[in-house]
């Protein structure tokens, strides 16, 4: 896993490239100068400790906040300040630290409401049942249970029309998963996915990671804590704090990076390493 | 996570995956009722409840009853396209009786005497669709500004946009608008060159509207546009990331529901032949926001259902004083049968209810015949059923007034203290709501109807939050 690049492929843009990204909030910098490529197909994981900034690198990305300054492409096209809804439907889902699932709407509705933007039917057309809404619904019907298969017998047929609070937290999960594969994303960023997961499930997201890059054709960017996860899903690993990227490559490379070890254990790692 | 047909898998959950049939039922015939009725579809249900509705007037439905009927069905109406916002979108529009207004007024421009010299009168299938689509722009410009607003602030300014529209009437243009004086002579619907003159044709168009809404709706609902407005209400943040664009879904809501209300003021001036500013005002919402919320806001059915129930409690029982007493008595008794544990508890509290009542008038009767001169107010069985047990003297208004707040005092107090307390607070309680009920209240019909229905919302939220046919919602914090 110590693949620092991914294939580099000449004349095409890389997935999603951040150039330069600062945010400030009045005189608070949560992120300065940072750059960061994700290739097609790659797996890049996002660590560094609480407060790091790294969820707001998602928040940037995904059109939430705007940069103060730099750059934002996607596949070569600049998305920086566009709205949330504009950035999801040209190919980036996301998924939430905080789970945000539309929770009294039944398990397939959520992952149908997500397909909203590949679909154009007008209301009356839906309510005249037309044929292009009727065909929609079908694909969009079609593509729901395509996603929802897709974590076998976890989100099975009979849990479709459960609502949402319904479901075991890991479920959960899972299902904001499937909800942004509804969207056809090109680029997935995952914010913590193994979160409050057991050791058993925790080990899953790391096989699901690597098989939603295979089964799914995605590239993806996740934040996560857990450095089992890291380790065994990342193509190359970005360590952020306080809004600077401090360190950059593979998994052993980063993790073993002074400065990526002051900023989660504190000065004098040396020390620290003595004393142990 | 492979899956296999054999043994059970992790995962899996059979527990999960049979609890349709764990479902607890009541006992007996009612059981069995409960699940005929889950069986029955939601388009089959619709249709049962329209052929009751058309049915209706056969069993002698007279003027009176008629004429609720109809205020209920475009309560109704309201109620449903209310739903559409509140209920689906989750954006709380208090301004959103000025769409049925607008309808109303709209209505009335187009077809009566009111503008230049001969008036217009245009055929009600030009006339309803042009009001409908001018209350649905209008919705787009009122939601424009307040797209970005939600919650407290879109609530506020909707209030005040629609007490706007009733000061709007009162005051622009008396010459066309008629001021408070209104807008008279209004031409009735005509439908296929049939002019709708009598109640009773009113009442059906309003059945087959109200039924014809409630489909569109449910189509509606379950379509890609329903989703996205219940995903809006959910977590717009999450909506938008999940490809929907928030703020044009907020207004296509606004606009859906403005539409349905336009509808519900266009049949309004035309069964009314009539429309003045204070018919927009904001009792008529408090009706409309009662009926969703007793209904089930979210629910296409729950949000007719409670509009018509509480229409008809409010409109149609609660203005004769015998019918308000069985409504009143009835729900006390109601009350205690469901929230008194154990029988003997609740045998008990009768019991002594009833002893205090007759000695406590059997005191008064012995001290002056005049304390118990008055009498109860209630007619019917009811009346001489308590003729001996509730103590009202001859002059009972400023007592009435004292025993008024002495009862509101009581009520907090019963909530507030424990069990054994609230045992022995009850029959004195009992005793003082009836003394209340029979000197005052009964003579009060416009205030008690709003106590009426305040006590019947506060009754529901706590036996069922969700309203009669709503779902059961959590809140997701965020």
């Amino acid at each position: 896993m110590s693949a620092p690049e991914g294939p580099e492929v000449p004349g095409t843009p890389p997935v999603l490239e951040l150039d330069q990204l600062s945010l400030s909030f009045g005189g608070l910098k949560a992120l300065s100068g940072l750059d960061l490529k994700v290739r097609d197909r790659e797996v890049v994981s996002v660590i560094g400790p609480n407060g790091a900034g790294k969820t707001t690198v998602f928040n940037v990305i995904t059109g939430v906040y705007e940069p103060t300054a730099g750059a934002v492409r996607f596949a070569g096209e600049s998305i920086a300040g566009r709205a949330p809804y504009v950035i999801a439907r040209l190919g980036i889902a996301r998924t939430f630290q905080t789970l945000r699932l539309f929770m009294n709407m039944s398990v397939l509705e959520n992952v149908l409401a997500a397909t909203y933007g590949g679909t154009k039917a007008m209301p009356w057309e839906s309510v005249l049942r037309l044929p292009r809404a009727r065909r929609e619904e079908r694909e969009a019907r079609a593509l729901a249970e395509d996603v929802l298969s897709f974590f076998g017998q976890r989100l099975a047929g009979y849990r479709w029309d459960q609502p949402a609070y319904s479901l075991s937290y890991a479920n959960r999960r899972r299902l904001e998963i499937a909800r942004a594969l509804a969207t056809r994303p090109r680029l997935l960023l995952l914010d913590e996915p193994a979160a409050g997961m057991n050791p058993a499930e925790t080990h899953e997201v790391t096989e699901l990671i690597g098989r939603l890059r295979e089964e799914q054709g995605v590239a993806i960017l996740v934040i996560e804590h857990d450095m089992h996860v890291v380790a065994g899903c990342s193509d190359r690993v970005v360590a952020l704090d306080h809004g600077v990227k401090i360190a950059e490559g593979g998994f052993d490379e980063v993790a073993n990076h002074p400065a990526v070890v002051e900023a989660y254990m504190g000065r004098h790692p040396e020390d620290l390493a003595e004393a142990d | 996570m492979s899956v296999d047909s054999q043994g059970p898998q992790v995962g899996t959950d059979e527990w999960v995956a049979r609890q349709g049939q764990r479902r607890e039922y009541l006992p007996s015939w009612l059981g069995r009722a409960q699940q005929a009725g889950e069986r029955i579809g939601w388009w089959p249900k619709l249709a049962i409840a329209c052929l009751a509705g058309l049915a209706l007037p056969l069993f002698g439905l007279g003027g009176f009853q008629l004429q609720v009927g109809i205020d209920a069905l475009v309560i109704a109406l309201l109620a449903v396209g209310l739903n559409v916002v509140v209920g689906w979108a989750g954006l709380l529009d208090l301004g959103f009786i000025a769409f049925f207004g607008v309808g109303a007024y709209g209505f009335a421009l187009l077809s009566s005497p009111q503008i230049g010299s001969a008036g217009i009168h245009l055929p009600t299938w030009l006339s309803v669709p042009i009001v409908m689509i001018a209350a649905a722009l209008l919705g787009l410009a009122v939601g424009l500004p307040s797209r970005r607003l939600i919650g407290d602030y879109l609530a506020i300014v909707t209030l005040f946009l629609g007490e706007a529209f009733v000061e709007f009437t009162n005051n622009v243009a008396p010459s066309v608008l008629g001021g408070p004086n209104g807008i008279t002579t209004i031409d009735p619907i005509s439908i296929f060159g049939y002019q709708l003159t009598t109640n009773a044709s009113y009442y059906y168009l309003l059945v087959i509207v109200v039924v014809a809404v409630m489909a569109v709706l449910r189509l509606l609902e379950t379509s890609r546009t329903g989703r996205a407005w219940r995903a809006v209400r959910e977590d717009p943040l999450a909506a938008a990331a999940m490809t929907i664009p928030v703020n044009r879904v907020r207004l296509s809501a606004f606009a859906c529901g403005a539409m349905v209300a336009a509808l519900a003021g266009a049949i309004y001036a035309a069964q009314q032949t009539s429309v003045f500013p204070t018919d927009f005002d904001t009792p008529i919402l408090i009706l409309i926001y009662a009926g969703l919320i007793l209904g089930g806001s979210g629910s296409i059915a729950g949000a007719v259902t409670g509009a018509l129930v509480v229409m008809v409690i409010y409109d149609g029982l609660l203005r004769s004083s015998t019918e308000a007493g069985y409504l009143f008595y009835g729900l006390i008794l109601l009350t205690l049968l469901v929230k008194l544990r154990p029988w003997r508890r609740l045998a008990l509290v009768l019991a002594a209810t009833v002893a205090l009542g007759f000695a406590a008038h059997a005191i008064a009767a012995a001290i002056s015949a005049s304390a118990v001169a008055g009498g109860p107010q209630s007619g019917g069985w009811i009346g001489d059923a308590l003729r001996y047990w509730v103590v009202v003297p001859a002059n009972a208004q400023t007592l009435g007034n004292w025993g008024f707040v002495v009862l509101i005092c009581l009520l907090i107090t019963l909530v507030q203290v424990s069990s054994r307390w609230r045992t022995i607070l009850l029959p004195p309680t009992l005793c003082l709501a009836s003394f209340v009920w029979e000197t005052r209240l009964v003579t009060e019909p416009a205030i008690t109807r709003q106590l009426m229905i305040g006590a019947i919302l506060i009754v529901m939220m706590n036996a069922r939050p969700q309203g009669l046919l709503g779902q059961r919602r959590v809140e997701t914090a965020t």
